[in-house]
């Protein structure tokens, strides 16, 4: 039920007191506008009959009566919430991945995707970290920002990421495991050509100021004396 | 023995407490163990002497002060300059300045301290290759 446009409730008949209203019922009836209807319609209330029932599709009797009464769970209508973006989490925020293979990398955040995660390159040439999602939780926001103006990420979402449906080769199992090798490691070039054309333009934008670049392409990692709740990232 | 006297016009450093890390002025004696202690941006309180460290700093002033009698003494005596010149004052400007670096601040400190270090080394291997010549 979504009202285009909610017109604000009026009462037309406010309480004096719990359940005595300030107008009697002919006052009421005034009010309502019901004359309004019955003189439009020609002294009568307009009458609304039911339509005549179309007959229900014919039902086949079900093949199979379960001998026991068989329960049925209770409907579920919860709707989980979109994941909410920390709001130290900007485009262009470098951020610091903890777990993973990638872990320590620090990385460009692009944006955040309709799944909830988070969007996320190198630059693959700065540091090997791909376009890749990545989850908030499992990130460290830095203070510091890339500029990200003119990137055009608009056409990477979640079922770009998706698996490559697996074809049906179940039936011959002798020669099934020499097959399937050869061809899974292959990164189709459409995705090179895709890391290429983000990474251009935020390069660009890194080599523009002093050290960044060597600032991403080194790990984070703890030293001696550094105490993570007193850090500022 | 002792050169750091509580007497009234004594700058402290609030070491415990909300206040932490505020200087303050000691403007009258409560008891043994208590003072009450002003500053310009602060309401006028007590405060036991555990919370005050003594700085060698002092100001002219009377018992309980106005404050814009305080503050007027506290610029004749220029106690903020005098602070952050001390070594005591710089060792905590540093020391905040530490605190509030950024990832990305770290990583430069980092860079300069390497290039620094290296520095250093090239001057000292210089001065050694001299020494051994002579």
């Amino acid at each position: 039920m979504a009202p285009s446009q909610k017109t604000a409730k009026v009462c037309r008949n406010p309480d004096l007191i719990c359940g005595v209203g300030k107008f009697s019922r002919s006052k009421m009836y005034h009010k309502r506008g019901l004359w309004a209807i019955k003189a439009k319609n020609g002294g009568v209330f307009p009458r609304h009959d039911k339509k005549p029932a179309e007959p229900a599709a014919a039902e086949k009797p079900p093949k199979f009566y379960p001998a026991d009464d068989v329960k049925k769970p209770l409907p579920n209508k919860r709707k989980p919430k979109p994941t909410k973006l920390r709001a130290s989490i900007t485009p262009g925020t470098v951020l610091i991945i903890l777990a993973g293979r990638f872990k320590g990398k620090r990385v460009v955040f692009l944006k955040q995707l309709t799944s909830g995660l988070l969007l996320v390159t190198g630059p693959f040439k700065i540091n090997g970290v791909p376009l890749r999602r990545v989850n908030q939780s499992y990130v460290i926001a830095s203070s510091t920002k890339v500029v990200i103006s003119g990137l055009d990420v608009e056409k990477i979402d979640d079922r770009y990421f998706a698996k490559q449906a697996e074809k049906k080769k179940r039936k011959g199992e002798g020669e099934f495991f020499e097959a399937d090798k050869q061809e899974k490691n292959v990164l189709p070039q459409e995705k090179k050509d895709d890391q290429r054309t983000v990474d251009a333009a935020l390069i660009k934008s890194i080599e523009a100021v002093p050290d960044l670049k060597t600032y991403l392409a080194a790990r984070f990692s703890l030293k001696a004396g550094m105490k993570p709740h007193e850090l500022l990232f | 023995p002792f050169k750091r006297y509580v007497e009234i016009g004594r700058v402290a450093l609030v070491n415990y407490g909300k206040e932490y890390g505020r200087l303050v002025v000691i403007v009258d004696v409560i008891d043994q163990n208590r003072a009450l202690v002003d500053a310009p941006d602060m309401v006028r309180c007590q405060m036991n002497f555990k919370r005050l460290s003594l700085t060698d700093i002092t100001i002219d002033i009377k018992r309980v002060p106005k404050k814009k009698t305080l503050i007027a003494a506290m610029e004749a005596a220029d106690v903020k300059n005098k602070w952050e010149n001390s070594s005591w004052g710089r060792k905590l400007i540093v020391q905040k300045r530490r605190a509030s670096l950024n990832d990305f601040d770290r990583f430069k400190l980092m860079l300069a301290k390497i290039k620094r270090g290296g520095l250093i080394r090239q001057e000292l291997a210089k001065l050694k290759k001299q020494n051994a010549a002579c």
